[in-house]
Formats: C-alpha cells, structure tokens, sequence
C-alpha cells in the first residue's frame, strides 16, 4: 500500500498497535493449546488417568479462556483500528477537497471523488484491518512452526526455508501482474458511477425523451466493461489458491518421503512425523491467510492509488504568509487582463480586459451567451488566477490577500445556484453562522424573499431538499441573493442571479440594494436590460473583450451591441403595439 | 431519529434476503455452480485426505519396513503416486472452481447492477424527489460492493467448510455414537451464540450501510456544490458537518467489525471447551468400560474433535461479509422493489398519412403527421385520432403533498398550432402544468385531455416521445457534443444535428471550441456557460421535431438578442404545431397566441398580448412596470 495513506492512521496507531500484539499473544495459545490437547491424549487417555485428565482439562480451560480474551481484544483493536484509519481517510480527502481551488474542482467529477470516499476506502479498511489481523499471526505461525520443525529434522526445515520464498515471489508475481488490471477496474468503476449519478441527476430529462432504454443500453455496456475488466484482473488473482495448494501438497509428498526414508533407518519417530505435517499444514497455512491479504492488498493498492491522487493533488491557490487580511474598500481594478481555463497557451476567454470600477458603484454586464461575463466576474473573488495581467480590489492584487478575507468581503452569487438539504435559517446562514433570526430575515426582505417564505407553512424553518428542487428556479435565486447578502461584503457579485424572477421583484430587488446597502460595490450580469439599465456603468462584453462602457443612455448612442439588446427588448415590445 | 431506528431493526427478511441472492446465482448459472459444487467437493477431499491419509501410510507402507535390511519402498512410492495424483485432482479442481467463481461473482454482479438500473428507470419522479442522489448511489457502489466480497469468497469458503463439517462429523459418529450427542450439543451452543452475536453484529453492519449512504449523500452533495462552499468561505463548516456524519459512520463500523471479528475466537474457543469436556467424560466412560468405548478410539475421537472447529471457524471468519452483504442485499432488492412509474395507458403515438378517402392510416416513415391510435377493447376496433396538439385542463387542483395545493381550479385549452404562455410569479404553478402534461405526476382521470383523449389512457412513453421539452434545469450527459444534441433524436444524421445547432444558435459557439462537435463535455457540461448549456438542450429539443414543444424556462440565462434569433428558428420548426412556453422575461412570450397569467395556482387573467394589455391587469401592470423603470 502507499505509504503516504500511513499518515493518516494517526490516534489510531495504538490500536494497530496493540491489534497485532494481542494477535501474537492469540497465536502463543493457538500453539499452547493443541501441545496441551496432546499431553491429555498421549498421557491422561492413553493411560487412562482421570485426575490427570481433569488437571490438565481445567488448565485448558484457562488457556481456552485467555485465548478469548486475546482473540476477543484483538478483534476489537483491529476493528477499531481499521474502522478509524477509514475515517482518517475520509476526513482527509473531505479537507483536502476544502482546499481545492476552482480548478482543482474541475479536475476531478463529482462522481469519482464519491467512489474514492466510499468504494475505495472501504477497500482500504478491508485490507488494513486484515493485515494488522492476518499480518501478525502469519510471520509468528510461520516462525514457531519452523523452529519446531528444526528441533526434528533439519532436512524438512531446509525445506521449508526453500519453498517459504518460493511461493512467497510466485504470490507476489501474482499481484503485481493483477494490480495494473485493478487500476483499470476502477477507473471504469468511476465512469459507471458517473453513469448512475447522471441519471439520477437527469431523471427528468431520459424520462421526458423516452430515453430510458437507450441509458439502460449504455449502462449496459459500461457494466459489461466492468465485467470484462474485473474478470481479467480476477482470473489473475485466482491462479493464487491452487498455486499455494501446489506448493502444499508437493511438501507433503516430499516430507512424507523423507520422514518415511527417516522413519524406517529410524534416524525420525513416527510422532514426530505426524507434527512436522502438523507444522507444514500450519506454515503452508498461514502462507495460504498471506496470499488472502495479498489478494486484498492487491485490490487497496490500486484504491489507495486513487486516495493519494486526490490527497497529491496540489491546491493551486494558496495564501502568501504575509496576506492582507483587511480590504480598504470595494474599488475593482482589471489590468490588462488575459485569462484561459487552460493556464498559459490556452484559448484565451478573456483578452486585454481594462477597467476601473469605483467603491460604491452599481456596474451592470450584458453581453451574448458565451461572451465570457462569468468568467470576467469570476476573477474578482479570486476563482481562479489571471493567465496574464492583474485583478486589483480596494487597490491591492488579488493574489495578495488571505483567499478567506477576500471572498468574505466580495460575495458572489453564482450563476448554477445551489442550495443545501435542511431549512432555510440554515441555508441563508451560510453567509453568516451567527447571524439571528432578524438579521436572515432582513436580508430575506432585501432578496425579496421573506414574502414567499412566510407563505410556507413552516416557515423559515421549511426544509430544503438537496439542489433546492422543492422550491422553484426564482425562489431559489432569491434565497441565494439573501445568502449572499447575509456575508455583508463590499463587493456583491450577481451572475445573472435573477434570470428567473421576474421584472417586478427584480426591480423591488435593485431598489433594496440601492437604498439599503449603498456603500456595497455591485456587479449585476443580466440578460435583461431593465435589470442593468439604471446602473451606474453598464460594461457590454463581446468575445472575450469589453466591447463599451457606459451609461445606459451613452452605450445607446454609441454601441451598436447595446442598441440591438435594448431595442429588442423594450423599444421592440412597442413596435409590436 | 425514530424512522432510522425503525431501519436499523434487523428484518426478519434477512433469510428471504439470502435467499433471492442465491437466487441470482442459480439462475442463470445453475451448470457453472453445479460444476464449483463439485470442483468444491473434491478440492475438499484433497485436503481431507491429507490428514486421513497419514495415518494409513505410516501404519501400512512405513512402520512394515523398519528393520529390514533392504526395505522395499517400491510400494510407498506407488501409495504415494496415488495420493499425488488425489492431489493433482484437487488443485485441478480448485483452479476450476476458482475460475468459474470469478465468472459467476462478476456475472451476478453485472446482473444485479443491470437489474437496479433498469429498475431505477422505470421509478416515478417522486422516487427521485423523496432519496438523495448520494444515498442512490451507494445502492450501486457501497451495497454493490458487499456482494463481491460475499460471492467470491464467502459462499465458496462456507461450501468447503460444511462439506469438512460433514465428512468429520460422519467419521465421529462412526467412531462413538455416545460422544457425538456432545458434539451435536456444541453445534447448537455454537448455532445459539453465531445468532445471538450475530443479530448484534448485524444490527450494527446495517446501521453501517445506513451510515455510508449518509456519507455518501452528504460528500454526494458536498462536492457538488463545491463552488458554493468556495464563495462563501464555509469550508470549515461543512467540515465540521462531515466530521459528525463520519464519526457516526465509524462507530457503527468499529462495533459491526469488533462483533464479527470476535466470532472467530468464541467459536474456536467454545471448541475447546468441548473437547475438555469430551476428554473427561470419554475418560471417564473409557476407564469404566461404558458404551464399549476404549482408550485407542478416544484417542482417534480426540483428534476429530480437534479438527472439528476449525470449519466452524472459517465458515464464522465469512459472517461479517455474509451479515454485510446481506445488510446491502436488502437496500439494493428494497430499491429493485420499488413500485415502478404506473402506466395502464393504451393509446399509442403513430406516424401517419391520409389515404385517398381522407382517412388516417398508419404508416412507418415519418410524415410530420402523426396519430392516436386508439384500441377499443370492447369492440375490438382501432380508431385513428390526429394530433393537433389540443391539450385541456378541466378543474385541475393538484398537490405534490396533501397539505399543499398547488394548482387550484386550473381550466385551460390550446388550441392546435397555438403557441401558449404561462406569466407568473416565482411558484405560481407553472412548472407544475407540465409536470402533469407529461405526467410525471399522475393526476385524477378526465382532468387533463390530449386531442380529447384523457391522457391516463396513453401510454407514458408515447405521451413523452409526442412532447419535446427543455427544462428549467438543463442536464448534459457526459459524451461529446454532437452525442448530446443527438440524444432527441438517436438516429438523427450528423446534418440533422448541425441543422438543429444552427436553429438553436448554438452552431456558433461549437464550432470555436477546440474540438468543435466532438468536444467532449463532463460533469454535466460544466465546462459551458449556462447559456451555452441551454442553447444545446433547445438544439437537443429541435433534432427530435416533437409534435408539441414545451419551453420552461428554455432560455433563461441566454441573452435576449440571442433568444430572438432562437426563437424564429423555432417559430419556423414549430409552424403548425402546439408550443408551450414558461417564461419570467415578456420579450420571450410576447408574440404567443394566448398568454396565461397565473398567480398562487390559479389563471388570473388569459388573452394575447393585446387583449392583456387592453384588460390593464396584472399582466399590464408587468408589462408597463417594466417600461416605468426605463
């Protein structure tokens, strides 16, 4: 297994400690007791003693009673043990995902970082709770055999100490030719995850084509895909038992060859025969627990894999030592900005952007879809890192302030809005955990919100359900305009956050924002005009670039792009008369 | 609290449970699980006759030749031979039945995963409203999983073990009758305790499963709106969040797995016990000459008792994977149970033609016309009914829940050709009308009509394949572009995908990304604006040419200059045929023959754009309230 995944084992390490020990002390009574088992056969019954039967019976009993103890403690530290270092690995991929930046996210599906935290670290408490199980018993079993067996015969010991490495590479042959197939295995694993959370997602929309047999036919090829690959990496791994059992039964053969050779020179007893096989069995049998792990090691290998890509993945933003921590106000400065999602020689969504927006104003961008409106916005709370140039708030870089400060004072609505499951107090609390009752409903009132809230029966206190689905597409958008509000920032970012309220409460909206909170820099990305018009600087965007900047009244006189919007949405509506 | 509770009470289901698993295996791989039976069973004896065997050779082939000058090994070489070759047989038999295995493991899997999904289709919206998307899926990843370990490993092991139960327990019964009844004793001590723990260790391996699911759905919903986390700076919350929901899921995991790996022990152990208890009562019977039992058979009864608890122990060593799978098997077959979307509809979508009498007629090509066809079992005769597209709602009053209507009294009609609008406020209803259009809801019978046949009686897929419709929330599918758009129509050309582009305006924007077309899109297209996204959901509605369009919401997020050039294109498409629009923005239904108002579920105000403006309404008041603020 990877040894980066040990670090997360942490508080647990007493247990994984004190698991294999109390396995170890397990093992000493699993050996002790058969020795026992045979004194009272070979002497108590052979010569028929009761009393002696009796005494030895109950030191068994005592020794039968430890051994519970022993396995029962054991079992406990390697549960814990296992179940822990699980949730140490969750932890630790759930807070690394935290760090992630925009493009960290974009690196991975949503889909395939669920498998890593269940599928893959299942696989990964299997495996280290039956290591520190099966790991400790084997080596012990293993070495107490042998030294047993060389007190009878050197010849057999020899043996074992030649087939022991043998079978050990064969099995480890095994492994490394099945784990590449594994990696696969799993890989197609998260593209059938994927499959299933699409359609859960899109439930609607394979109902509403009919499409429910063709995603049953892709789902179909994608499981047997999973078949195929997982049977090839299976059929590896199941060369395992009849190799071990290869290996066993040749040694039988052999020591019942040689112990037989022995037995009639009579250089062995016929006794001792019959423990070396003992032995044997135990060696080759603790061998055969070994390649069970392996079996499983093989299969956390290829998920712990996985674990440590998410767990490697470098969070691409990170905050200087010496990060400004205060904003001074809320002015916005782009300095010929170029951006590309791709970093450095990638297309270009953003090119040679210049602006200087004021503290306090009301800036409104329109411009066509694709026109890269949210990724010029996007750059203000500090989403993602300019390709070239530079974003300044309150006149400082954008990269040197702590991220934290920065998006707590610049609130951003995104434009895939997302709600949480639970209530509403708690959904608007996100922009402030400690906000009171007024306070979320004041903002509710400012998102014009609190009218259809208070129409709930249950109020604020009405449950969401996951994605908001429970209330509609305008609803949603205001409750996340509120959320955003509850932050108190000097910046507030809209990205056409109210696409789906309508004219009225849009405008009861913008009014609240002038009167209620005027010192807040707001950016307003909207598709209707009436929504941007009585900003103080409309900015239309085209392709990437700023295509003017202005006053509604300005931009009217003097671009062409705004012209056609606005006559196509207001002058054209009285044409239509 | 008490509803988890309620789920965390081991069924009694649980034999039932096992029972339909078992059910997969032999269904469609009788021959295959015969074949391991038997591989299994001579694997078994392989190993049996190690221990067997010994004591034959010594007394037989080895203790004969001690003293002699020149032994003869001949014979104990030719013993040996055939002991070998009982061996060659069981590494045979166990590489066939560890091959076969891997084949019926993943096949059962395939199979139980294809089952699930195919039953997942066929579930009404309301199972999708009522579970999580995370506690979906860990029907497929975390319950799916516990089967693999149960089939490959578990149910092999406990054949083995229970075929070497049985061979040990016939030899004891054959050397001593009397003692075996203590045997038998420990076997139901042994079956008393494996279901005492057992139901413990279960309990906790189900609440284990319940607890993933809340992971999973919590991390499900986590990282979707990862974003959001971002922007708001609540990383350190959501945290704190999951680190509950963990905890919980480590504390049933530790109990579930402290409970199973203890069994091994206590078993072992209690075979102890047995054999003390054996030694002395034997002894005793021995030394007072009872029940014809000697020294030379306790000793030979001994060593059976010895070997008799190890399979006992294996077959324990499995019970945590058999309770966990069986804890998974249950989620998985409850889902699979699921009473699927009710369809009783009959009527059927069919192309059609006239025929020189004026008569429909149905035919296979596509002809831009299309009819009901219409069965009337009584008669035994098939009427043939056009679509029009004429769509009515007589007093529909519907509820998603009983205690809150929302749609009241709604009557309304289009009329065929007509493009229809709903206006209204946030939560006015809109949507739900085409929920129930296309039924993804069922309401009472009468209350809705398509070309005057109540819609309960056609059949949901030909009821959906006749009405294309763009969602509020676009959803893209991982694939390329091209695939996306081509997924309203399947057989669509790649001509037709680029015509339907241009009609959405979509075109455009494709063609400057990298790939152009076949530029791949993941994570529901998350790559695109929201515009873009939409713009491909109207190019996916226009390649399937549906007879009636439904817009909710369609175009949103895209410009207005945009949505003009969008919306002739569709116009154009849709000429002759029944549009419905949803929309907030006027510009967007202004030109619709009849414009719905709507207001707290009820139609407050109905006409053209004209005729509403001439009522000076609501309608009015929206229109020119918008102008004042100019």
């Amino acid at each position: 297994m990877n040894r980066k995944l040990f670090k997360s084992i942490r508080e647990y390490k007493r247990e994984s400690v004190l698991a294999p020990i109390f396995v170890i002390l397990e093992v000493f009574m699993e050996v002790l007791i058969p020795l026992q088992m045979a004194k009272i056969i070979d002497i108590g019954i052979a010569k028929g003693d009761l009393e002696y039967i009796v005494k030895m019976g109950i030191i068994l009993v005592v020794m039968a009673m430890l051994a519970l103890i022993f396995g029962a403690k054991a079992g406990n530290y390697a549960a814990r043990a296992g179940a822990g270092y699980a949730k140490n690995l969750r932890h630790d991929i759930f807070y690394k995902v935290q760090e992630f930046s925009f493009k960290n996210i974009d690196h991975f599906s949503t889909s395939s970082l669920v498998t890593r935290m269940t599928t893959d670290i299942t696989n990964v408490q299997m495996a280290y709770m039956m290591s520190i199980r099966l790991l400790a018993r084997a080596p012990i079993m293993i070495v107490l055999s042998l030294i047993m067996t060389l007190t009878i015969s050197r010849q057999i010991a020899l043996l074992f100490l030649i087939v022991i490495p043998l079978l050990g590479g064969v099995l480890i042959f095994i492994a490394k030719k099945a784990h590449p197939h594994f990696i696969k295995v799993f890989d197609e694993y998260d593209i059938l995850n994927n499959g299933v959370q699409e359609n859960v997602n899109a439930a609607r929309v394979v109902k509403a084509y009919v499409r429910e047999d063709h995603e049953i036919e892709k789902f179909h090829k994608i499981s047997q895909t999973v078949y195929d690959l997982f049977t090839k990496a299976e059929k590896i791994v199941a060369w395992n038992s009849p190799t071990m059992q290869f290996f066993m039964y040749s040694v039988i053969l052999i020591m019942v060859l040689i112990g037989g050779r022995s037995i009639v020179f009579q250089t062995m007893e016929t006794g001792e025969l019959t423990s070396v096989i003992v032995y044997a069995i135990q060696i080759l049998s603790s061998l055969m627990m070994v390649s069970f792990v392996f079996v499983m090691i093989m299969i956390a290998e290829a998920s712990s894999d996985r674990i440590v890509e998410v767990l490697d993945e470098v969070p691409e933003m990170q905050d200087k030592e010496d990060a400004v921590k205060e904003i001074p106000d809320g002015s916005i400065d782009f300095d010929h900005v170029d951006f590309s999602y791709a970093g450095e020689g990638g297309n270009l969504s953003l090119k040679d952007v210049n602006i200087h927006i004021k503290s306090g104003q009301t800036v409104g961008i329109i411009g066509g879809t694709g026109s890269a409106k949210s990724t010029f916005v996007q750059l203000i709370p500090r989403l993602y890192d300019v390709t070239k140039g530079s974003v300044k708030v309150g006149g400082i870089d954008v990269r040197e302030y702590n991220l934290e400060a920065l998006r707590d004072q610049v609130s951003m609505v995104l434009q895939k809005n997302v709600l949480f499951s639970g209530t509403i107090y708690e959904n608007i609390r996100w922009g402030d955990e400690n906000a009171s009752d007024e306070e979320v409903q004041r903002v509710c009132k400012l998102a014009q919100a609190d009218g259809f809230v208070q129409e709930f029966p249950a109020k604020y206190n009405t449950m969401i359900v996951q994605g908001g689905n429970n209330v509609s597409g305008g609803q949603r958008q205001r409750l996340c305009i509120a959320r955003a509000l509850l932050k108190n920032p000097k910046i507030l970012i809209l990205d056409d956050s109210t696409s789906a309220v309508d004219t009225k409460t849009d405008a009861l909206i913008r009014k609240a924002f002038r009167e209620e909170i005027p010192d807040t820099t707001k950016i307003i990305i909207a598709q209707r005009v009436s929504s941007v018009e009585d900003a103080d600087v409309i900015i239309v965007m085209e392709d990437g670039r700023i295509d003017g900047i202005g006053t509604s009244e300005e931009l009217l006189k003097t671009n062409k792009i705004y012209r056609e919007v606005y006559e196509s949405q207001v002058k054209g509506g009285a044409d239509n008369e | 609290m008490n509803k988890k509770d309620d789920k965390v009470r081991v069924s009694r289901n649980t034999i039932k449970t096992g029972k339909r698993l078992l059910g997969y295996v032999t269904r469609r791989f009788k021959l295959q699980f015969i074949a391991v039976f038997i591989c299994i069973i001579i694997s078994s004896i392989a190993s049996i006759s190690v221990s067997l065997s010994l004591k034959f050779l010594l007394d037989d082939y080895i203790i004969p030749l001690i003293g002699k000058k020149t032994p003869d090994f001949s014979e104990l070489y030719m013993a040996l031979t055939v002991l070998g070759t009982i061996f060659l047989m069981g590494i045979l038999a166990s590489f066939i039945y560890t091959r076969l295995m891997v084949y019926i493991g993943q096949g059962v899997l395939k199979e139980v995963r294809d089952d699930m999904f195919e039953h997942m289709q066929k579930l009404p919206i309301r199972y999708f409203d009522q579970n999580t998307n995370g506690s979906i899926m860990s029907l497929y990843t975390n319950d799916t999983d516990t089967l693999r370990q149960m089939i490959n490993q578990s149910i092999p092991q406990v054949l083995m073990s229970s075929i070497t139960i049985v061979v040990t327990f016939i030899s004891m019964v054959a050397l001593s009758p009397l003692l075996t009844i203590l045997a038998v004793v420990m076997i139901f001590v042994l079956i008393f305790v494996t279901k005492k723990i057992g139901g413990n260790s279960g309990k906790y391996f189900l609440r284990q499963q319940i607890a993933l699911a809340d992971v999973t759905g919590f991390v499900e919903e986590r990282m979707n709106g990862q974003r959001v986390i971002k922007v708001f700076n609540h990383e350190r919350v959501s945290e704190e969040e999951f680190d509950r929901l963990n905890e919980q899921l480590y504390d049933s995991a530790a109990n579930a797995n402290t409970f199973a790996n203890m069994m091994g022990p206590i078993i072992g152990n209690i075979g102890n016990l047995q054999f003390v208890l054996t030694a002395v009562l034997g002894g005793f019977l021995s030394v007072a000459g009872v029940g014809g039992i000697t020294l030379g058979v306790m000793a030979s009864y001994l060593q059976f008792t010895k070997s008799f608890t190890q399979p006992f122990m294996q077959v324990a060593q499995q019970f945590n994977s058999i309770v966990m799978a069986l804890a998974g098997a249950e989620r998985i077959f409850n889902m699979i149970d699921e009473e699927p979307e009710v369809d009783e509809g009959y009527v059927t979508l069919v192309n059609a033609r006239r025929d020189e009498d004026g008569n429909i007629v149905e035919c296979k090509e596509r002809t831009g016309m299309w009819a009901w066809k219409h069965p009337h079992k009584a008669e035994g005769t098939v009427t043939y009914t056009e679509l029009k597209g004429d769509v009515r709602f007589f007093d529909m009053t519907f509820g998603y829940t009983d205690e809150k209507m929302v749609l009241h009294d709604v009557t309304l009609y289009a009329k065929p050709g007509q493009k229809l609008a709903f206006v209204g406020s946030t939560g006015a209803g809109k949507t739900t009308i085409t929920n129930l259009i296309n039924r993804f809801y069922d309401v009472q019978d009468g209350k809705i009509r398509y070309d005057g046949i109540n819609i309960n009686k056609i059949k949901k897929a030909d009821l959906r394949r006749s009405l294309g419709i763009v969602l509020q929330d676009t959803h893209l599918f991982t694939g390329t572009i091209m695939e996306n758009i081509r997924y309203g129509k399947l057989d669509a050309t790649d001509e037709e995908v680029y015509e339907a582009a241009r009609l959405a305006h979509a075109d455009q924007f494709i063609r400057m990304l990298p790939d152009g077309y076949n530029t791949r899109l993941s994570g529901d297209g998350e790559e695109l604006s929201q515009g873009q996204r939409q713009l491909l959901a109207i190019a996916r509605a226009a390649v399937a040419n549906p007879p009636v369009l439904i817009l909710d919401e369609a175009t949103s997020s895209i410009d207005t200059r945009t949505e003009s050039i969008v919306q002739q294109g569709m116009d154009n498409l849709m000429k002759g045929r029944t549009v419905f629009v949803i929309a907030h923005r006027l510009s967007t239904i202004r030109n619709s023959d009849a414009i719905m108002v709507l207001e707290h579920g009820r139609i407050i105000e109905r006409g053209d754009h004209k005729d509403l403006i001439a009522q000076k309404g609501t309608y009015y008041q929206l229109y020119t309230g918008k102008l004042e603020l100019s």
